[in-house]
């Protein structure tokens, strides 16, 4: 089982997320994905300074992905889009790519490129249309975090050849995109001139029912659960389901989340002591319910 | 300038009649089951009554199209591939589709069938629209409520696919197709289960602290006395975020581009889609006369156009919170 750090979901200042990646740079994660792929307003680093974070993590042996943006509206979206796939063809640096609309798929397939990544926001539900992207040059599926295990098996199960399947295993779940900006609205700004209050919320901002109760988190115009999605007690029913398992950066402990999971699979924790161990260093409390084919928002204990 | 064409909502045979005896072009329904994205009970149509709808339609000379337009999975995959064959067989004018699966099984078992992107496809820009149209033919994309009107004109400019945009009706804020919000609460999305915070998750409760209304125990919003307790979809609800308790997400409220229609025109807009499957014929009747008129008032004289006071008095009485708003086409909005 391989382990990939997902695209930074939330706005660092520059050089924390330069400090961030070279740390990563030497922890057993295999793959990186790199690049923006919330709010094309955020620019503490521009797809340039992302191609450079990348070689440095290629040059330390990952894996290095450039994710394209979920939500694509402008056209200097789309020029931002083309970069990204120009830089895979080209060869220069020749980054793997994750297409995460399906312009990228087009963009992709008119570049001759294959060998892509199908991202999470592609909703690939079903087998015929996962054959479509491999068709069209898909050879990894990371799936939609909605989907349960066992229907990502069937799935699986129904496909003329495998694919190499990457599960979302631990991180705030992205639940939706909007063209609004939540923390923008947070502070009374509009977007356009949101000031970029955004930036050094390490986590988002957590929003509560009106009983207290943390339910969701603003990110932008990105709204993520306020639970933590973490698969780490949940391992053994991933085994044969998935050969990467997707953690999502988080302000601190990242590092340790992913050495906390490469121990559980060397068999030196059990899953369910993985689990205690990790609750210290989890933003919120753990939640599981997706995985199970339930309601996100549980946290699921076979019985 | 293109004609713009009125796309009704129809969640029930009279509520086809309505929309159609009161001028609308097209209109919209879904089966009674999973296959489209307002899977209601109590809504949608059996064989017999599309049929029906499809005849009484076709007699004024009006279209049906038909919503397919949720994600099947491999499970339950043959459910979807059947509505698509009885859709063709019914002889719909088109059918609307999110998945590219079900795009292809369409395109190749029915290559007469005209194909609809739906806007739970979550195409916001003519690269993914012009994927749609390469690999399976579509002819037309309903548009996420994400874009600004440059935006939109953008999009028109740069692919032959007719462009439908929502007009009127209930307002996602989040992309339409990308919104795990009611499957993270529920475990029901309008993806796969092709309803957003669905009733049977919905519990109404009257206490000290005014009346509550929760969705799977999660508590969306309170209301005090006097204050409209409205449906908790669960981003219009009020929360909280750093002690300030207001509607974090949106308000309950409508989409209402009526006074956007001459630039819509300008732009290229070949058709105006009214959201509310789920809403009654008197509903559709009222929303159906009043863009009736806009479009004939804009089509006799496209420079002449306003909106007048009664359209909006109308349209308002109907509006989800009694206010409306331009979402992503008023930049303040966002």
């Amino acid at each position: 089982m391989k382990l990939a750090l997902g695209p930074l979901l939330y706005y660092w200042p520059r050089q924390s997320v330069l400090d961030f990646y070279a740390d990563i740079a030497d922890s057993p994660i295999d793959s990186v994905y790199l690049g923006e792929t919330v709010c094309s307003r955020r620019h503490e680093l521009r797809l340039e300074d992302w191609l450079e974070v990348g070689k440095v993590l290629a040059a330390a042996g990952k894996e290095v992905v450039m994710s394209s943006q979920g939500l694509v509206e402008s056209e200097s979206d789309l020029k931002t889009l083309r970069r990204i796939v120009r830089q895979c063809a080209d060869g220069e640096p020749g980054f793997r790519v994750e297409a995460n609309d399906m312009g990228a798929v087009r963009l992709l397939g008119e570049a001759g490129v294959r060998g892509w990544v199908a991202g999470p926001t592609l909703n690939i539900f079903n087998p015929t249309t996962l054959q479509l992207m491999i068709n069209a040059g898909a050879t990894r599926w990371a799936v939609a975090p909605e989907i349960s295990g066992a229907a990502l098996a069937e799935v699986r199960a129904a496909l003329a050849a495998p694919i190499e399947t990457e599960v979302f295993a631990y991180g705030r779940l992205p639940l939706a995109h909007s063209a609004r900006c939540f923390t923008a609205r947070h502070f009374n700004l509009q977007k356009d001139t949101c000031e970029f209050r955004c930036l050094a919320i390490n986590d988002g901002i957590t929003l509560r029912t009106r009983e207290g109760e943390p339910f969701l988190t603003l990110n932008g115009v990105q709204t993520q659960s306020a639970r933590v999605h973490n698969l780490l007690g949940d391992l053994a029913s991933v085994q044969g389901k998935a050969e990467l398992l997707r953690i999502s950066p988080q302000g601190t402990h990242t590092r340790d989340i992913v050495e906390l999971f490469r121990a559980t699979l060397a068999g030196a924790r059990s899953p369910a002591e993985a689990l205690d161990d990790c609750r210290p260093m989890m933003v919120e409390a753990p939640c599981n319910g997706f995985w199970h084919g339930r309601a996100g928002v549980e946290q699921y204990v076979a019985a | 300038m293109h004609r713009i064409e009125l796309v009704c909502p129809a969640g029930s045979l009279p509520a086809l009649k309505t929309a159609v005896d009161h001028g609308a072009d097209c209109v919209y329904l879904g089966f009674k089951d999973a296959t489209n994205a307002r899977n209601f009970s109590g809504l949608n149509f059996d064989p017999a009554q599309v049929r029906e709808g499809i005849a009484y339609a076709h007699a004024r000379g009006r279209k049906v199209l038909l919503a397919l337009n949720t994600y099947p999975q491999a499970a339950n995959w043959p459910s979807w591939t059947a509505a698509i064959d009885r859709a063709a067989e019914y002889g719909v004018d088109a059918v609307i589709l999110a998945d590219p699966g079900l795009m292809a099984y369409a395109a190749k078992n029915h290559p007469q069938l005209r194909l609809h992107l739906s806007v739970q496809g979550s195409a916001t820009s003519y690269e993914a629209i012009n994927f749609y149209r390469e690999r399976f033919g579509i002819q037309r994309a309903v548009l996420p409520r994400v874009l600004s009107m440059a935006q939109v004109e953008q999009v028109i400019a740069n692919t032959p696919v007719e462009i439908e945009v929502f007009g009127f009706g209930g307002l996602c804020v989040m992309v339409e197709g990308r919104c795990a919000l009611s499957a993270y609460a529920t475990g029901e999305s309008p993806n796969c289960n092709g309803a957003c915070s669905p009733g049977k998750h919905v519990r109404w409760e009257d206490t000290p602290r005014g009346m509550e209304t929760r969705l799977n125990g999660i508590l969306i919003d309170r209301f005090a006395d006097g204050e409209r307790a409205g449906y908790p979809t669960l981003c219009k609800g009020r929360f909280e975020v750093n002690d300030e308790t207001y509607y974090a997400l949106e308000e309950p409220t409508s989409l209402n581009t009526l006074e956007l229609l001459p630039e819509l025109a300008r732009i290229g807009i070949r058709a105006i889609k009214i959201e509310g499957r789920q809403r009654s014929p008197a509903y559709v009747a009222q929303v159906t006369r009043v863009w009736r008129a806009a479009l004939d008032r804009l089509q006799a004289a496209p420079d002449a156009f306003q909106v007048t006071p009664g359209w909006m008095a109308e349209l308002n009485k109907v509006s989800e919170g009694q206010s409306h708003t331009l979402g992503a086409y008023y930049r303040p909005w966002k």
